[in-house]
């Protein structure tokens, strides 16, 4: 058979364009500008950062390849071992008051009262503003001679002499718990929010004429249906709390003597701040095993929630 | 066992004033319908009877004491829901059981109530199903097997057929009659479905409006409709309505429209005395209509236009025109007739109804 173009009614394609009607070209060419933002930013970081951690690279001195010695290193060093400890400390209490605050927040915002919408829109004020901000605002609140805290403390009665909030050890870490779980209420509060928002109030009222009380319906009704939900925010939360930078640079700087040192900090005081840069990149890798096992169980987990 | 009583309920949502003045006494075992359009306040009556809206004014009573203030779970009332309401996380059994889990009920008991259950409704392959893996019917299975398992004072149902398609429900329907004789639980069932309400009901509520239109057995409404409303709503298809002028002459009274003019048969008359001269609506049901014979008299036969014929098999409905009024009559099957013939309808005497066109309360 011959085809006979007809001359100025129909103009095909170029081929290269042709090309994109074919599935795996067209897949491909979409795929494109996702995998190269990730590459250059995401990957490329990554292995940079792998392979910087096996060098003796400081600032000024090019090094060369050491092996595994740097993680030796770190292993042995107490600091380092203070900030692993501190890490999962900060993750694991901020994560229950989150999660607990959070929840007790979502069921109050999900009942009907008046002004419901700004109320939520409130809520979110801490998540919203900018880390860095909130945190110097609340730096000022836990300041040894200005501290707003200490003040309402004294006038109320409770103390005598002021709170040195940052300068204790413990009190350090308190307060830095005290910030994340205010910034990361919010977070919690509006999601579990569109989750418990999912569940047909029916299921409640079909409960509560069961003979359900008002603990019974949230323990056997709205909790378990709300539990993947939950999961997948907890993860999110996890992953954000366990890599903090901001926060407790702003506060503390890590201190006082690495009572608030995690993992990022301690990576950026020795990477950044006293230039041995190989040694902070192999602490910022560290925190990488102990993520991915925390990530690989929570997503186990939520996938037996899910096919429950 | 139990009879339910509302007194001078009423039911406000801000301002909005959505049951008014509801006064009801439903026997024991009795099965009774609330019927009426969207937003006539059944579903509200019965969610304040469940527990779940706060009364306004007025009482309910569920066995001779008054449960205002009792919350649902102490009601001894069992509830199925327009969408079911089964726990999406529990199986069949688990959904079953987990009232009478509440209730601190032994194992064993729980065991031998979902069993006679899922016995009664057909269900016993299907306990260990989640709620997502069973069909519409199933789940509405299941949902009245966790009604019957609690044993209750009584049932309520809230449009529980609604989400059915036409057959199942059809069929549904059925199981529900036999199982409340089966059963013999005071039950209160509501719809927007007339022919539901027809079918199930010991007695029907029609609602409007909030307000409660008529109580009666389900041929009491047909037969004596109070109102207007209560007429067109109960019936398929429709009754016709004419708008009328009643007058004397020649001895007798006369409702006249337009192309129409029929004598009001005595005993009515007898009723409508006071009305000659005035407006009103007539009322005929389309069973109530035939195709004038040699035999019927003048004064109960008009000519009219055929518009639309439907043919259903069993009848014809015939969509007529008689000057500004329009009847539908169902007619013999047999009949032969062509759109814009002209034919005489003939209406059964006994079954004219007149309303006031004010009141629109039956004359």
């Amino acid at each position: 058979m011959t085809v006979t173009a007809v001359p100025g009614v129909v103009t095909r394609p170029t081929p290269r364009l042709r090309r994109l009607e074919d599935e795996r070209w067209l897949a491909l060419a979409l795929l494109m500008p996702t995998a190269i933002l990730l590459g250059l930013f995401i990957a490329y970081p990554f292995f940079e950062g792998v392979l910087l951690a096996l060098t003796s690279q400081r600032v000024g001195v090019p090094g060369g390849f050491v092996g595994l010695q740097n993680f030796v290193k770190i292993w042995n060093d107490s600091i380092f071992r203070t900030a692993v400890w501190n890490t999962f400390w900060y993750t694991a209490v901020t994560t229950v008051f989150k999660l607990g605050l959070g929840l007790w927040l979502a069921m109050l915002l999900n009942r009907h009262f008046k002004g419901k919408a700004l109320v939520r829109a409130f809520i979110l004020l801490p998540f919203i503003i900018p880390t860095v901000l909130s945190t110097f605002a609340w730096k000022w609140m836990f300041d040894p001679t200005f501290s707003v805290i200490n003040w309402a403390l004294f006038h109320m009665g409770f103390i005598t002499q002021r709170i040195n909030w940052l300068g204790d050890p413990d009190l350090a870490m308190t307060s830095i718990i005290v910030v994340n779980i205010w910034r990361g209420v919010p977070f919690f509060a509006i999601s579990l929010l569109a989750g418990l928002q999912t569940i047909s109030p029916e299921l409640n009222e079909a409960a509560a004429i069961d003979g359900a009380r008002p603990w019974n319906r949230f323990w056997y009704v709205t909790w378990p249906l709300l539990l993947p939900v939950t999961m997948v925010v907890m993860l999110f939360s996890v992953i954000q709390t366990f890599a903090d930078f901001q926060l407790v640079y702003v506060m503390t700087g890590g201190g006082p003597a690495n009572a608030t040192q995690l993992f990022a900090t301690y990576a950026y005081q020795l990477g950044i701040g006293t230039g041995l840069l190989s040694e902070g990149a192999a602490i910022s890798l560290a925190m990488f095993p102990f993520l991915f096992l925390i990530v690989v169980v929570q997503l186990l987990y939520i996938r037996r929630v899910e096919t429950r | 066992m139990a009879e339910v009583i509302v007194r001078k309920l009423n039911k406000m949502f801000d301002t909005n004033h959505v049951v008014k003045d509801v006064d009801l006494h439903i026997r024991d075992k009795e099965f009774v319908v609330f019927v009426g359009p969207s937003g006539c306040g059944k579903t509200t009556t019965l969610r304040m009877i469940a527990g779940l809206e706060a009364v306004t004014s007025g009482d309910i009573l569920i066995g001779n004491t008054v449960v205002n203030e009792v919350p649902p779970m102490d009601r001894d009332i069992a509830m199925v829901f327009q969408n079911y309401a089964l726990y999406p996380h529990m199986s069949v059994a688990s959904n079953m059981a987990f009232g009478l889990k509440m209730r601190k009920f032994d194992k064993a008991e729980i065991q031998k109530r979902i069993k006679r259950a899922a016995e009664i409704l057909d269900i016993g392959q299907l306990l260990n199903r989640k709620p997502r893996q069973l069909s519409g019917g199933q789940r509405q299975r299941v949902a009245l097997g966790r009604a019957i398992v609690r044993d209750p004072k009584v049932f309520l149902f809230d449009e529980p057929l609604s989400n059915l398609d036409a057959k199942l429900r059809v069929q549904m329907r059925v199981e529900l009659k036999k199982l409340h004789e089966r059963l013999a639980v005071t039950s209160i069932y509501v719809t927007h479905d007339q022919v539901e309400a027809m079918t199930l009901g010991d007695r029907v509520v029609v609602m409007k409006d909030g307000v409660v239109q008529q109580v009666g057995e389900p041929l009491e409404l047909y037969n004596t409709p109070a109102n207007r409303f209560v007429a067109g709503f109960i019936g398929s298809p429709a009754m016709n309505f004419a708008d009328v002028t009643l007058s004397g002459g020649n001895g007798r009274l006369w409702a006249e429209a337009p192309g129409l003019k029929i004598g009001v048969p005595e005993p009515i008359a007898a009723r409508v005395n006071g009305h000659a001269g005035s407006k009103a609506t007539l009322g005929i049901r389309p069973e109530d209509l035939r195709v004038a014979g040699p035999a019927d008299p003048a004064e109960l036969c008009f000519e009219v236009e055929v518009e639309v014929i439907e043919q259903l098999g069993s009848e014809i409905l015939l969509d007529t025109r008689a000057g500004t009024s329009t009847f539908v009559a169902s007619v013999d099957p047999t009949l032969r007739t062509r759109v814009h013939e002209r034919l005489k309808l003939a209406i059964n005497p006994d079954r004219l109804h007149l309303f006031d066109a004010q009141t629109e309360a039956a004359i």
